[in-house]
């Protein structure tokens, strides 16, 4: 496509409350959304809010809304994402709280990987002290491809910003939290499976989940919250018709 | 309501959702073919009538749509219009026994 002289990007400001102010910024080839808002800080308003990090999509938190999608700012090219006219249009990412322009505050977002137990319990040291020996993983078992295949999450919270059951039930955990879940108990020298599963059921856990997969759509790391978020209703499902838990 | 409250619902409305597949087709089919050559009154009464396996069969049927339902729609309430709670739980549970309810006295009416 070929790239307009200049982009002419609408970013919010303010809190919940706010409004778009608009900018005109220089295109240049490979450009990269977070460019574009660096650019405005730097060079045309200084006390535009954003945040980010490592710039190589690594840590995370340049998250934003593009668009009206959810997206990891640092890697997304403009000329993927603009309008013929060269409109931009961003927004902090939706179902957080809005701290200032576009930057959203994740804390309810980690709030929930502490609640549905996002956090490795080795099995023979409760106390959190280091196991006696070694437990044998094979790379090749079937829990261990499962909890491979998720380990890989950066916490962007893009995927919770596009779930429509989190915008339905606050309370919602999320795909994220439900997928570090999903590894977890899938990791074999973990102790906690029991309490992690009731953590995650119910209402507000794995079993209000549509699987319409926008979260699997979106991540930019290609993982796959939703068969995580299946994974989780399966063993539930088989565990409770046969009174195993 | 309990998480594993919660699960349980979940897991009677997969339970029988596999019940209403099969149920659907075999109500389908019965339709289909008794409607083959005219439908009366008397043709109906003398399949059903005195049939356990009939009686049975819409029992079952009407028990696992009603619960199915009533489930379904304590889901939907719940994200469209934020209707949660015990009151609505009880009441969404009412609403699936008392619609059952329905569907077996029909099926009682046809056996007895």
């Amino acid at each position: 496509m070929a790239e307009p002289a200049s982009l002419k990007v609408s970013v919010w400001r303010g809190g919940e409350q706010g409004d778009f102010a608009r900018y005109e910024v220089p295109a240049r080839a490979n450009q990269t959304v977070l460019d574009v808002v660096t650019h405005i800080q730097r060079e045309l308003d200084p006390s535009l809010a954003y945040r980010f990090a490592c710039r190589v999509g690594m840590c995370g938190s340049c998250a934003m809304t593009v668009n009206g999608r959810a997206r990891w700012t640092c890697r997304t090219h403009v000329r993927k994402v603009v309008g013929a006219d060269g409109e931009l249009e961003l927004r902090p990412l939706a179902n957080l709280p809005v701290i200032r322009d576009l930057a959203a505050d994740l804390a309810p977002f980690f709030d929930k990987w502490q609640r549905a137990q996002g956090r490795f319990q080795p099995k023979d040291a409760p106390d959190g002290a280091v196991p006696e020996d070694f437990v044998v993983v094979p790379p090749a078992s079937k829990a261990r491809r499962e909890a491979d295949a998720g380990i890989e999450c950066i916490g962007c919270a893009v995927c919770y910003a596009s779930c429509d059951v989190v915008a339905w039930n606050p309370d919602y955990l999320g795909p994220a939290a439900l997928n570090r879940a999903w590894t977890l108990v899938n990791d074999v020298r973990d102790g906690a499976h029991g309490d992690r599963l009731d953590a995650v059921a119910g209402d507000a856990g794995c079993h209000s989940c549509h699987s319409t997969q926008s979260c699997t759509e979106r991540c930019p790391k290609n993982l796959d919250p939703s068969s995580a978020i299946a994974g989780l209703k399966r063993r539930l499902f088989w565990d409770t018709l046969l009174g195993r838990r | 309501m309990s998480t594993r409250g919660q699960t349980h619902l979940w897991v009677v409305q997969r339970v029988t959702a596999m019940i209403l597949a099969v149920a659907v087709l075999v109500h389908l089919v019965t339709i289909i073919g008794a409607v083959r050559g005219g439908l009366s009154a008397a043709e109906i009464l003398g399949r059903t009538r005195g049939n356990g396996a009939w009686f049975a069969f819409y029992a079952v049927f009407a028990l696992s749509a009603g619960l199915h339902g009533a489930i379904g729609l304590r889901n939907m309430a719940a994200e469209t219009i934020g209707l949660r709670g015990r009151g609505a739980d009880i009441a969404w549970l009412a609403i699936g026994l008392v619609t059952a309810g329905f569907g077996i006295r029909a099926a009682y009416g046809l056996f007895a």
